[in-house]
């Protein structure tokens, strides 16, 4: 927690200058109010440590010990979790002088991110088994999600700077992980070169916000930032590509369909859906926090047309399974972008960000879960007949298409009710018609993969991988279904959910 | 009750579709699929000649045993509604409501409840489902699975019909589309896979506008609600500013892609042809209905002017259709070509009556409530006597392979059930007196005669060239001389003459004596239109 570190650190520094009773007094003081506040940042704290524990265990243990390692991993997670799950009674406030927030948003963006990497810990263990660096894999998996659940709660914007780069660098080397795999070393590099631009950009852009705000906090860009001013927008614009990186959003989405298909299959569901979280949550904090006199509107509602259209179309003709699943990840990447387009003009906007993530890296993490437990199978003329012997995992897969097209009653119809109606609130009705023109045309390439697993014919059961990754998988469909079906338990808790700096 | 009604088919489709995993794994392998081919050389099967054909193999003990359970099964919600039909008092409004808060937030709620228009419609679809159900049908060796869709689709069938909120309605409209595509995959033959994909692009493209027409009846409610009956009672949107009628085309294109009308119709003679035909008689006799229904339940009930601004293009539309329909239909010499494209003409009447009653025109009440009132028997006849074709359709497939008709001839000597119950089917279809679909078609131009002389006059053309098109069926399939090679041609079974029969004898019943049917359907036609 550098960002953390850095805030305490300041608090303390008057140590060292006063000196005496009064000193010691005050010092106490401090520290009560630090101990008050990391009171906020317990699942954070709970991450850092178990991520180290779990790595100190990877480098001290037997080898055929190292399959323990998931186990920690697993009880870190869940702890994280359990932890979050908590501070949801708590009130919505900002903590560590303004840089970090404990909102409605940052909690609920937390627990899907959680979520998912826990059933990709489940998918991880079959697939790592053999592995002799499994144990370390699991260390960098949780600073990962460390990585994405900071950059949620993030309202500064050195605290963004720190999560990003958390989330990218680790999010680098579980790409390459498998060192071997020349597709995984190409789809690292390509994942790698991306990101270090658009790191790069947004250190500028940062660096332009700070000077013309005065301050790095979002309430104070939201006081200082002049209203009417080429450098702000231009600041903005660079943090937003690098969020847009992130995310896979045009015009720096290249790097995910490569990841998809070249990393190893539970990494690619992890990349493509918890870095996601964190970022839309970021984005929709800065774009709230920018003067009113820049409109950043337009900007977001082309980059989601774009977005959109360009991953449908991209993934109309795939071969390949696992690329076509990246390019849909962008694509609905361009679908989420509608909710925070319709920021501070539609009521629903916030529920339909969150419920759209929650939709979203169910049905993703779903999806790479049945490629996982396929050993990885992603030519798409291998996946006929399918439904024949395995059954399961095409209804899992099924569900999770069926809910990435918007099919009620599952939880990507609700998501993407939803989002039409906040961008028609929000006077977008052409992107949501536009949006509806996508829809239908990623009914194609989805239907192209169910339709074989279940009209065509094949031999004998495809091979599968073991039941912990199955398991994961079957959780996380029937989490979809669920999520439709009890829609009102979510989008009743998002709608208390606090956004700040809103 | 109507919970139940909806609800207990969809359980058991659950408990079938997990029935095979476990039973049929064994040594069970699949039969080929024995494809129709569309274009037989006439002459090619002349050495089998006098063999007796083979009929659909009656499949083993197990699979008759699911057949006969999923029966009994789809009969549960026709006797929830047979009992609903005793309760209800033709008040005029919705009755025998159930409600269930389900996402407050978005003001959706779970409710389902009944009037005269729903009412004779789920009746309609719930007898429909229990013959297409009890239809002998090769199943490929995946029986379990298949009832379950059957029974699913049934159960969201039924309960678009009943939803009571526009959500409700919407998540079983887009269901059922689901639920066909699969069948049409699975179980259809020739180019089925692209057939069925057509189906889903076209129709799901056409939920889509539907849903963004929902959003914007949604936004512009107040307070916002999805319920249908403070919807019609709120009547949100009026007049034929922009936004009212971008919402009005949205719901246009939804129900007109689903209906069809001409020109978004063109998925729907693959989707027949290629079906199974159990599943032809529920897209023809279900399906092609929620479209029409669609038109009347929220077009006219909740946009009633809008509505009337454009009812003279949408009763032209229907014309078309009805022409088309026809012609087209008479040029086929495809058997379930020609069935499907005389749907396009008989739902081309449903619309015409419906556009009829929504036209702004004041005096002509009772005309148009007549009109409307002939629009929906028209729905609920259609939905049987076609229905009845398709699974006709079926047997002719599966006794001679083909679907065209020039290959056949002189079938009356050998199949005298057969050709009784076609001929029954085909003139109720053409609208001879005494047979269900004469009281709705007399009805919707009666009613259309006082309100539009020319679009009736227009239209009436259609039924002439209906019936045309099936007396030259008829002739084509069973009079003339008998070829060698169907010499052996086999009668309908015992299982196949009970289930049309059963459809038949409710054609003829609403022919005969229509009078309970049109009390309850003018419990909601009269009120409705005077509003108006």
């Amino acid at each position: 927690m550098p960002g953390v570190g850095a805030a305490s650190l300041l608090s303390l520094a008057p140590l060292w200058r006063d000196g005496g009773a009064r000193v010691a007094a005050q010092g106490a003081q401090q520290g009560a109010s630090l101990l008050r506040m990391s009171t906020d940042i317990v699942p954070e704290i709970v991450l850092a440590g178990g991520a180290i524990v779990v790595l100190l265990y990877a480098v001290f243990a037997p080898r055929r010990w190292q399959e323990a390692a998931p186990v920690l991993a697993f009880v870190t997670v869940a702890a994280a979790a359990v932890f979050s799950a908590c501070m949801l009674r708590g009130p919505a406030s900002l903590t560590f002088s303004e840089t970090y927030a404990r909102d409605g948003a940052a909690i609920w963006a937390k627990l899907i991110v959680l979520a998912a990497t826990a059933a990709v810990v489940g998918l991880s263990v079959p697939w790592f088994r053999t592995d002799a660096r499994q144990g370390e894999y699991y260390a960098m998996l949780v600073f990962s999600a460390l990585g994405a659940v900071l950059l949620a709660g993030a309202t500064d914007l050195k605290q963004f700077v720190i999560s990003t780069l958390l989330s990218s660098t680790t999010g680098f080397v579980l790409a390459a992980y498998h060192r071997r795999s020349s597709m995984a070393a190409e789809a690292s590099i390509k994942y790698y070169l991306l990101g270090a631009l658009t790191n790069a950009g947004m250190l500028i852009g940062v660096a332009y916000l700070f000077g013309l705000a005065g301050s790095s906090t979002l309430s104070g860009l939201k006081q200082g930032l002049p209203e009417d001013n080429l450098g702000v927008a231009a600041g903005a614009a660079l943090v937003i590509v690098a969020l847009a990186f992130k995310m896979g959003a045009v015009p720096v989405h290249a790097w995910m369909p490569d990841i998809a298909q070249g990393a190893p299959a539970p990494v690619a569901a992890f990349i493509t859906s918890a870095p996601k979280v964190g970022a839309f949550i970021f984005l929709a904090r800065l774009v709230l926090a920018l003067p009113d006199g820049l409109d950043w509107r337009p900007l977001i509602a082309v980059l989601a047309a774009l977005t959109m259209t360009l991953g449908n179309l991209s993934a109309l003709w795939q071969d390949d399974v696992r690329r076509l699943l990246g390019w849909s990840a962008v694509s609905q990447t361009g679908y989420g972008l509608l909710a925070v387009l319709a920021l501070g003009r539609a009521q629903l906007a916030v529920p339909a960000l969150l419920f759209f993530l929650l939709a979203y890296v169910l049905g993703n993490v779903a999806a790479f879960g049945v490629v996982v437990e396929l050993r990885g199978r992603t030519a798409l003329a291998a996946y006929g007949g399918l439904a024949r012997g395995r059954g399961w995992l095409a209804g899992a897969l099924t569900v999770s298409f069926l809910s990435f097209i918007g099919v009620p009653p599952l939880a990507g119809f609700v998501a993407k009710l939803a989002l039409f109606a906040v961008a028609i609130d929000a006077g977008y009705t052409w992107l949501a018609v536009v949006a509806v023109i996508n829809t239908v045309v990623s009914i194609f390439y989805y239907v192209r993969v169910i339709a074989p697993a279940y009209f065509g014919e094949s031999e004998r059961p495809a091979p599968v991988l073991g039941h912990w990754a199955g398991l994961a998988t079957m959780a996380m469909a029937l989490a979809v279904v669920v999520v439709g079906l009890a829609a009102q338990v979510f989008l009743a808790a998002f709608a208390d959910a606090r956004l700040f700096p809103m | 009750m109507l919970t139940a009604a909806i609800f207990t088919p969809i359980i058991a489709a659950v408990l079938f579709a997990l029935w095979p995993l476990r039973r049929q794994q064994p040594a069970m392998t699949p039969p080929p699929p024995d494809d129709a081919d569309p274009t037989p050389d006439p002459g090619a099967e002349a050495p089998m000649a006098t063999a007796e054909r083979a009929l659909p193999t009656p499949g083993r003990p197990e699979e008759q045993l699911l057949q006969a359970a999923a029966t009994l099964v789809a009969a549960v919600p026709l006797a929830l509604l047979v009992a609903s039909w005793i309760g209800f008092d033709s008040t005029g409004g919705f009755e025998q409501v159930q409600t269930l808060t389900w996402i407050p937030t978005l003001g959706v709620s779970y409710r389902v409840g009944v009037d005269g228009l729903s009412l004779p419609l789920a009746t309609m679809v719930a007898f429909v489902f229990i013959a297409a159900i009890a239809y002998p049908v090769d199943l490929r060796g995946r029986a379990g699975s298949y009832f379950a869709l059957m029974l699913f689709l049934e159960g969201v069938s039924i309960g678009l019909f009943l939803a009571l909120d526009l959500f409700l309605f919407f998540v079983f409209w887009d269901l059922s589309l689901v639920g066909m595509y699969f069948l049409i995959g699975a179980w259809g033959h020739g180019d089925a896979a692209r057939s069925a994909l057509k189906f889903f692009i076209y129709t799901f493209s056409g939920s889509l506008a539907l849903l963004l027409a929902i959003l914007g009846l949604y936004l512009a409610s107040d307070p916002r609600t999805f319920d249908m009956a403070q919807l019609i009672r709120q009547q949100p949107l009026s007049g034929t500013g922009v936004y009212a009628s971008l919402v009005f085309l949205g719901f246009f294109l939804g129900f007109a892609i689903k209906t069809p009308l001409v020109p978004f119709h063109t998925w729907l003679p693959p989707a027949h042809v290629d079906a199974p035909a159990p599943a032809s008689a529920i897209l023809a006799g279900v399906l092609l209905k929620m479209g029409t229904y669609g038109f009347v339940r929220i077009l006219l009930a909740m946009m009633p002017e809008t509505f009337g601004h454009y009812a003279i293009p949408l009763g032209v539309l229907a014309v078309i259709s009805i022409l088309y329909g026809a012609l087209v239909a008479l040029a086929q010499s495809n058997l379930k070509r020609l069935i499907a494209y005389t749907s396009v003409n008989h739902m081309g009447y449903v619309i015409l009556g419906v556009a009829v009653a929504g036209l702004a025109v004041s005096g002509e009440a009772k005309a148009q409530s007549l009109a409307l009132t002939g629009a929906v028997v028209e729905m609920v006849a259609h939905g049987l006597i076609t229905g009845a074709l398709f699974l006709i359709s079926g047997s002719v497939l599966a006794r001679g392979s083909t679907y065209e008709m020039d290959v056949y001839g002189g079938l009356a000597e050998r199949a005298r059930m057969l050709t009784g119950v076609t001929v029954v089917a085909a003139f109720a279809s053409l609208g001879l007196p005494g047979l269900a679909g004469f009281v709705a078609e007399i009805q919707i131009f009666a009613g259309a005669l006082g309100v539009s002389p020319p679009l009736a006059i227009i239209g009436l053309l259609g039924i002439l060239i209906t019936a045309a098109l099936f007396l030259r069926m008829l002739q084509r399939l069973f009079l003339g001389p008998l070829p060698v090679r169907w010499r052996g041609f086999p009668d309908l079974t015992l299982q196949e003459t009970v289930v049309l029969g059963a459809m038949l004898f409710f054609v003829v019943f609403i022919g005969v004596a229509p009078a309970r049917l049109l009390d309850v359907i003018d419990s909601f036609a009269r009120p409705f239109v005077g509003r108006i």
